[in-house]
């Protein structure tokens, strides 16, 4: 590693102060290393879509957004085959066969948006489950997003399957037996389903309006459902998505696969591995088996919460003699933690900020965020309007101080890292860890820097597009370029500071971009006088 | 767009085609076979409730007594059905047997029976028959011949009002 201190051979430098405020993870051997493994997995993959789309445009990073995206696409192409689609034993089929035939042009390409859009629904939905588990972002406070996404992959799948039904065609046929095979191990129909299919005579149209019911609303259930991921996706990612779905309906058009005769058995068959893996196991398995499997699979997905728990950090608390409502708190706090209350204590200010213990996840942005939050202040003890107890404001202040005294030379570089990304796991001297950058308050750099503490400052955060408290990359950057209060003042020298995006995997670029600003560093002059720009602030401390 | 900007969407797009075009392959490929090559199935299906186990009785005085007014009625019918015992035999063989007890909480619902048999494509002697009356001799028999096609399906289902055993 080539960090100045090392350099400067100054290893024997008293230990670098470290976050203890961020939610400590107490998990299982297998689990921890199943974490570790998907995650350095998507992290690779994750770098490079960041360079090829852009980490505004990265899918991997909104799989959850392009998912509920996907929904919509396969909605609004079913409303419009709807419209052509007619419901009977021989019906369906035909008036399939005219969609993807004479009408291929409009009709049969919203056939296969509808088809393709539901598998990629069934990935992107996969993909999304599995990034959240490798990021652990699926315990403590997130439990709840996560237990009430499992419900979904069921509707998902009852969605697709029912509306695999529907075509009447040989894979029609198929999955019929074999789902009535599934069900009828629940003893609780009048006549086994399975009889609806015995011959052309048993099955009546009236089955096909029965399914139509069912293919309208369990999607409509999976709709309710998915309220709670509601999502944004970026309008240009959402135009790719759609632009190169169309392009694969075009050039792939999804078709029948031979009219459904129950007086034959569809032996040969084109399965839909997206939504139909289990169909060839629940074939060979007794029907009580893969209901086990599915019911198991799902009460252990259900369970991850608790396999085990997150330690939670102790959650912000806000301080009134130092808040007086300004709402940028509220506005900043990723998981909708804070709101404003009538004021309690008198104070000449109408609201004041209130933390829901149960939702904060003690990510520090708040800290942040809040413009009491200035380490110049000379109180002794130090306070801000909203504050982390496991790792308070004064507490910072102290950490940059030792980790400052630990620097030496003509480029001293002090990192304030987000514990989440490759500088939070700097060995290093001269780094001081947060559970996210966004937690770093503006003026700290500015004191940093004033203060001569150091030459340079390093803010290190997560993967651009990675973000482990969702916000955090981004509030950090809107602050830094004056676009999001709290501002970053502009006299701090700009040459100074150092923005550095980049996961644990990725801690050689990290090393390197440090490595490249230190040297940067030591081709800067020193253009103001410490002494000037330290009288100057001290009219600051005053004001404070 | 200018095309700077456009270079690298369509690169996006392109990416974006080929992942999707992967995803509708798996769609409908690798194909599956659900049925051995040359073999075709015979499947066993009926639901059919036996009569009741013991007819209705007059209920005695101590036996309405017992009961509150609204429900007193003068007759006792007991709901359970018996079991029912089926068996079929393919080729001379003993393929199926088994005795079926009836559905429901109470035992009064139908016995239901769906099993299927894979066969070699060719001609099979088929012989089914079914006691629902305890004690008694089969009651219900029929026998067919018939030739059986690669992935063809044939159905023995049962309906006593059509008298008995029917071969689809």
């Amino acid at each position: 590693m080539s960090t100045h201190a090392d350099t400067d051979g100054r290893d024997s430098s008293p230990a670098k102060p470290r976050a203890q405020s961020g939610a400590k993870l107490r998990d299982w051997a297998p689990l921890r290393l199943a974490k570790a493994g998907l995650r350095r997995v998507f992290d690779r993959l994750e770098r490079g879509a960041d360079r090829l789309f852009s980490p505004a445009l990265n899918p991997l990073a909104q799989l959850g957004a392009i998912s509920f995206f996907l929904f919509w696409v396969v909605a609004v192409s079913g409303v419009y085959l709807f419209i052509f689609f007619d419901t009977g034993v021989v019906n369906a089929y035909s008036s399939v066969e005219w969609i993807s035939g004479a009408h291929w042009y409009h009709a049969g390409v919203m056939r296969s948006l509808h088809r393709y859009a539901s598998d990629l629904m069934v990935a992107s939905m996969a993909l999304h489950l599995l990034r959240e588990f490798s990021l652990d972002r699926y315990r403590g406070v997130r439990w709840f997003s996560w237990f009430t996404g499992v419900p979904l992959i069921w509707f998902l799948y009852m969605s697709g399957i029912t509306g695999y039904w529907l075509v009447w065609d040989m894979l029609a046929q198929y999955v019929a037996l074999v789902s009535a095979k599934l069900l009828d191990v629940f003893p609780i129909f009048g006549e086994p389903l399975a009889r609806n299919f015995l011959t052309p005579q048993h099955l009546s149209s009236r089955f096909f309006s029965l399914l139509v019911f069912l293919h309208i609303a369990i999607p409509l259930i999976l709709l309710l459902r998915m309220w709670i991921h509601i999502q944004r996706i970026s309008r240009l990612l959402a135009g790719l998505v759609l632009a190169a779905l169309l392009a694969v309906a075009l050039w792939k058009p999804a078709l029948s696969q031979g009219p459904a005769d129950l007086t034959k058995l569809p032996a040969v068959l084109g399965l839909d591995w997206f939504y139909l893996p289990l169909y060839p196991l629940a074939e060979a398995w007794n029907g009580w088996s893969i209901w086990a499997l599915l019911v198991g699979v799902s009460t252990m997905l259900a369970a991850m919460p608790w396999l085990p728990p997150l330690r939670r950090a102790p959650a912000a608390q806000v301080d009134l003699p130092n808040c007086n409502g300004c709402n940028r708190c509220v506005e900043d706090c990723p998981y909708e933690a804070i709101r404003l209350v009538p004021r309690t204590d008198g104070a000449p200010f109408a609201r004041q900020a209130q933390v829901s213990p149960d939702l904060c996840v003690a990510c520090g942005i708040c800290m942040g965020a809040c413009p009491s939050s200035t380490p110049f202040r000379r109180a002794q003890d130090l306070k801000t309007g909203i504050d982390l107890p496991g790792q308070p404001l004064a507490e910072v202040r102290d950490q940059v101080a030792a980790a400052a005294a630990g620097l030496a030379g003509n480029a001293r570089v002090l990192v304030l890292a987000c514990e989440h990304g490759a500088g939070g796991g700097d060995a290093g001297n001269g780094v001081v860890a947060f559970p996210c950058v966004a937690m770093v308050p503006p003026p700290l750099i500015d004191y940093i820097l004033s203060r001569e503490l150091a030459d340079g400052v390093v803010v290190a955060g997560c993967g651009e597009s990675a973000c482990y408290n969702r916000l955090g990359v981004e509030w950090t950057k809107q602050r830094f370029a004056g676009t999001r209060d709290p501002y970053l003042r502009k006299r701090v020298p700009r040459e100074r500071l150092a923005t550095i995006w980049a996961s644990p995997f990725e801690a050689g670029r990290y090393e390197a971009e440090k490595a490249a600003f230190s040297a940067r560093l030591e081709t800067l002059e020193k253009t103001e006088p410490p002494a000037a720009r330290q009288g100057a602030e001290e009219g600051l401390e005053e004001e404070a | 767009m200018n095309a700077g900007a456009a270079l690298p969407m369509l690169a996006r797009l392109a990416v974006l085609v080929v992942v999707f075009a992967g995803a509708a392959g798996l769609s409908n490929w690798p194909r599956h076979r659900s049925l051995p090559e040359g073999v075709g199935v015979v499947t066993l299906s009926f639901s059919h409730g036996a009569d009741r186990k013991a007819a209705c009785r007059k209920a005695t005085p101590e036996e309405l007594a017992a009961l509150p007014s609204n429900m007193r009625k003068p007759q006792i019918c007991p709901r359970e059905r018996p079991t029912i015992r089926v068996e079929l035999d393919i080729d001379g063989r003993r393929a199926f047997e088994a005795d079926v007890p009836p559905s429901g909480i109470a035992g009064d619902g139908p016995s239901r029976v769906h099993q299927s048999f894979t066969l070699p494509a060719g001609r099979h002697e088929v012989a089914v028959r079914m006691r629902d009356r305890p004690g008694e001799d089969f009651a219900w028999r029929a026998g067919r011949s018939f030739d059986i096609a690669p992935a063809d399906h044939r159905v023995i289902d049962f309906r006593a009002d059509a008298g008995g055993f029917v071969f689809h």
